[in-house]
């Protein structure tokens, strides 16, 4: 009898074991371009999987972290590196290009008209509904100190908070899905 | 399936690309008693594929499909 009783418990704490490894209903995106398709992408893909059921976190990293910019706010105290870097990357959504055919400006501000004129939901918003539907997103510290970003120069988006490396493989590691885009 | 399905809410989801038709139908189906059956129009034709894939995911049930031309009609129980 002892012998099944140590057999039980030694089993019961292998299954806790084993249940602390299964991976949560969740989904970790790296959004590292900065391109407005892959990024439009990352958010159809972040809004249909809460549609899913799923919890989703996004991390914008790289060329990716100017799009959370406000193009209305400013941000002073910068250097002569994080001054240029402000002027030449994207300031907002409104300022991201196509990937491909972008050609001048041209080939993006065609495809935005054609997605409006096919009913197709802007980068705008897709991150007013992903705000809505709780999609967590994490600014990478690195990326901003690198392109001397402020962080008073973000947008406001509720669940929007700033880490390093290890706060994405935490979450990765709990994440059925783990994509880079 | 015979006999008549009572609709409890219809959702005119005609002309919205993807990914549109799933975030509107996840957040309708809430919007009914559990038991309780909506009609959904859409024109994506994704949506052939989709509806089924998060029906299953979400544990909701399509009773019934119907193509009107372009417009296909979903009719979904709301199971949980």
């Amino acid at each position: 009898m002892q012998n099944i009783e140590a057999q039980i418990e030694a089993l019961q704490s292998q299954i806790a074991a084993m249940e602390k490894k299964i991976p949560s209903n969740k989904i970790s995106m790296i959004v590292f371009s900065g391109d407005m398709d892959k990024v439009l992408a990352a958010f159809v893909i972040a809004t249909g999987a809460v549609a899913m059921g799923m919890e989703v976190v996004m991390f914008f990293t790289f060329w990716g972290t100017p799009i959370l910019r406000d193009k209305t706010k400013k941000a002073g105290g910068k250097d002569t590196m994080g001054k240029m870097f402000g002027a030449m990357l994207p300031k907002g959504t409104c300022e991201v290009k196509l990937s491909k055919m972008n050609m001048g400006g041209m080939g993006t501000a065609m495809m935005k008209s054609l997605m409006k004129k096919k009913n197709v939901a802007s980068l705008e918003q897709m991150m007013e509904m992903a705000e809505e539907f709780g999609v967590q997103i994490f600014v990478c510290e690195m990326s901003m100190d690198l392109m001397g970003f402020k962080r008073e120069e973000m947008i406001d988006y509720s669940g929007m908070s700033y880490c390093g490396v290890a706060t994405f493989l935490e979450q990765a590691n709990d994440s059925k899905i783990q994509l880079f885009i | 399936m015979s006999e008549e399905i009572k609709i409890a809410k219809v959702m005119d989801l005609k002309g919205l690309p993807c990914p549109m038709p799933i975030l509107k139908v996840n957040k309708g189906i809430k919007e009914v008693e559990i038991g309780q059956v909506i009609e959904v129009w859409s024109t994506d034709p994704g949506s052939l594929s989709d509806f089924p894939s998060w029906a299953r995911t979400r544990g909701q049930e399509i009773l019934k499909t119907d193509q009107h031309g372009e417009v296909t009609k979903f009719y979904i129980k709301r199971l949980v």
